[in-house]
């Protein structure tokens, strides 16, 4: 019985993966991205469920998504989202309720009275059954670029009426991601990381949304390598990992896990590793790090002065043993 | 008649065609010598295969004291792979030796390590941990786990041995059962209320060796060695319980006393596994089935041969779990089920085929 439990769990494992990480590109059509002044009800909008029509401006939203809470939040929409899901956790004024997005239970949605349902993921036929209670639902799936990131943010601006904001804060954004590209310059050329996803070494590759924001500051992923990293997901060898060295160590479990940078110094043999030595090692907020929402900017930046510290060090010493 | 009796179990020793004394022990010494040479073979390959590739002359040249490896190829053998190979070995033996003595103790081919809610505890009591965020807390998830296997077992024994339920190994079996199902209730209950935790869970369940260390390594071998030596002292009792309960009181076995022994011995075997390594199916069902079958011999042997091609068996399938897709890396759990229930197919079949 154990066994099959096991193989079960694996595969639970691996869609759990495929959804809380989801590299699958979702097409966000650009329907939304011209902002309006005036919203203009009845709208349809053409998203990634199909034609969404809005009768009236949405004020009673429930959010099932994390990433689409921030977002709401983020362009002005906040006020109308009266329920989130329980892993809504950010901004710290989202009305987080006990809403399960993993398992969705549509009486206690209705029971809220929503007239907009936002979700990322369609699961236990969430879209089916919304349907049949005629409650408009929106789906934003986790992105694969920015470019998804602001399509979605300006899809939900139109959809809530905050379009202006929503461009505005989609500009302010794309100004802060550059921002950071252009202080690492070309300090991130050539230079290497290991993205870690939990304290089993489960790691993302460059076709990961993560990985290809992180592509942004020209780094390389040491994922890549990895046969199984069709998956966008896969497990490193923790000998792979020490004998590819990388320069930046990268912490996506801090929360989840309890890893830190001292907790990675002790792990065996990782000791002599340039990011460990050099103060590569990033700890990152899981909760930002596992989201497509406005927040990526800051874990870019932080990313990024580690990139300009880890380069500075390297000149260092350099310059010390010449 | 013979056909049926191997069938329902395959350890019973009292074969009507017993081969002598003399051919009996030219046997054991036989299959002993194979047992350690294949065990031999599997720490070889253990130690020279992996994600990263390093010269065997190398290797061998550091274990003799020189050698041309580079520091941090000796710290790729010495910190991870040595002790995933050491740590490999010592699991595959525990549940195998657990499992073996399952299987005689219970008089029952389908026991294994992780029937009597031994599993299912160490499932909850290491959920329980990741759930509390105190996972990190030095020694917490293994204490935790070996404290849940154990709590299982002692529920799966407190259910069997009342009056009621007459002390039998049907009824002990048939309380491993509702205890497992009810602390996989438990423990699914609440991984559920705790999503967040689910994939730090899973790692936990599906087994793990890639995060070996020599850490695991000494916190697990007092236990299994402890275990080890009391399953190979009771061997003889193995095959006396393996007759049956009347059987075994005519010939002078404190059954109920001699069997809790056994449980406990081979609870701690499999307590110390899962706490190291997570849960690891298969291992301990089919490869004292796989000796018995290959071997023909009796429980006195298969103690001792499962313990060394368990370890053998392990150790060569995290080979393949760390190298198929290297650089990265299968869960365990997996290999073993894809490698050994079609290997176990083709031992039972070959064995019934010659027979």
């Amino acid at each position: 019985m154990q066994r099959f439990r096991s193989l079960g769990g694996l595969l639970l494992l691996v869609s759990l993966l495929a959804v809380a990480c989801a590299a699958s590109s979702p097409s966000v059509p650009a329907g939304g991205s011209t902002p309006t002044t005036t919203a203009a009800y009845p709208m349809t909008i053409d998203a990634a469920n199909g034609n969404v029509t809005l009768d009236a401006m949405p004020t009673r939203i429930v959010s099932m998504s994390p990433t689409a809470t921030e977002m709401l939040f983020a362009i002005g929409a906040g006020d109308q989202v009266i329920a989130a899901d329980s892993y809504s956790n950010y901004p710290s004024d989202a009305p987080t309720t006990k809403l399960s997005a993993y398992e969705p239970n549509v009486e206690a949605i209705a029971n809220d009275e929503p007239d907009l349902v936002v979700y990322a993921t369609d699961t236990g036929d969430l879209q089916s059954s919304l349907d049949k209670l005629k409650i408009p639902a929106l789906s934003e799936p986790a992105a694969a670029t920015l470019d998804d990131v602001y399509a979605q943010m300006e899809q939900l601006g139109l959809a809530t009426g905050h379009a202006d904001e929503a461009a505005a804060q989609v500009s302010a954004l794309k100004q802060k991601i550059q921002s950071v590209i252009d202080q690492v310059g070309d300090a991130g050329k050539g230079m290497t990381y290991y993205y870690e996803l939990d304290d089993t070494y489960y790691s993302a590759t460059s076709d990961t949304f993560i990985g290809a924001v992180l592509s942004e500051l020209g780094l390389k992923n040491i994922a890549d390598q990895a046969k199984g990293a069709s998956s966008g997901y896969p497990q490193q060898s923790a000998e792979y990992i020490v004998q590819a060295n990388p320069d930046l160590i990268l912490l996506a479990d801090t929360k989840c896990c309890g890893q830190d940078a001292e907790k990675v110094a002790k792990r065996p043999g990782w000791s002599d590793l340039n990011a460990v030595k050099d103060g590569g090692v990033v700890e990152l907020d899981d909760d930002v790090a596992s989201r497509w929402g406005p927040r990526i900017a800051d874990l870019l930046q932080q990313v990024g002065d580690a990139v300009t510290a880890a380069q500075a060090s390297a000149h260092a010493s350099v310059a010390g043993s010449g | 008649m013979k056909h049926a009796s191997r069938l329902e179990g395959t350890h019973l020793v009292a074969g009507p065609a017993r081969p002598s004394a003399a051919r009996a022990r030219r046997r054991a010494v036989r299959w002993t010598v194979i047992a350690f040479a294949t065990l031999f073979v599997a720490v070889v390959i253990g130690l020279f295969a992996g994600a990263v590739r390093i010269s065997p002359v190398g290797i061998i040249g550091w274990m003799f004291g020189g050698g041309s490896l580079t520091d941090q190829q000796k710290a790729i053998v010495a910190e991870l792979r040595l002790p995933r190979v050491a740590l490999a070995g010592l699991v595959g033996a525990a549940l195998s030796v657990s499992g073996c003595a399952y299987q005689a103790a219970f008089r029952n081919p389908l026991a294994d390590p992780y029937l009597l809610g031994s599993a299912a505890g160490a499932g909850l009591g290491a959920t329980i941990v990741i759930v509390l965020g105190v996972a990190d807390v030095p020694l917490a998830l293994p204490a935790a786990a070996f404290l849940g296997a154990l709590g299982g077992v002692g529920l799966a024994y407190a259910m069997a041995s009342t009056r009621a339920a007459g002390r039998t190994s049907t009824s002990l079996l048939l309380g491993g059962v509702a205890v497992a199902s009810f602390l996989t209730a438990l423990q699914t209950y609440v991984q559920q209320r705790n999503t967040d935790d689910l994939r730090a869970v899973y790692a936990f369940i599906l087994g793990r060796l890639g995060t070996s260390s020599w850490h695991e390594v000494w916190l697990a071998l007092p236990w299994v060695a402890l275990a080890c030596a009391v399953l190979l002292a009771s061997r003889r009792l193995l095959e006396v319980l393996s007759l049956g309960d009347l059987e075994a009181a005519s010939l002078g076995a404190h059954v109920t006393r001699d069997r809790a022994v056994v449980v406990i011995a081979a609870s701690l075997a499999t307590a110390a596994a899962v706490a190291v390594a997570g849960l690891i199916g298969f291992v301990g069902l089919i490869v004292p089935h796989a000796v018995r079958m290959a071997t023909g011999a009796s429980n006195r042997l298969v103690v001792g041969l499962s313990i060394l091609f368990g370890a053998a068996f392990l150790i060569l399938c995290d080979v393949l779990a760390r190298t198929v897709v290297a650089p990265g890396e299968l869960p365990i759990g997996v290999i073993t089920a894809l490698i050994g229930a079609p290997f176990f197919a083709l031992v039972l079949r070959r064995s019934g085929g010659a027979r």
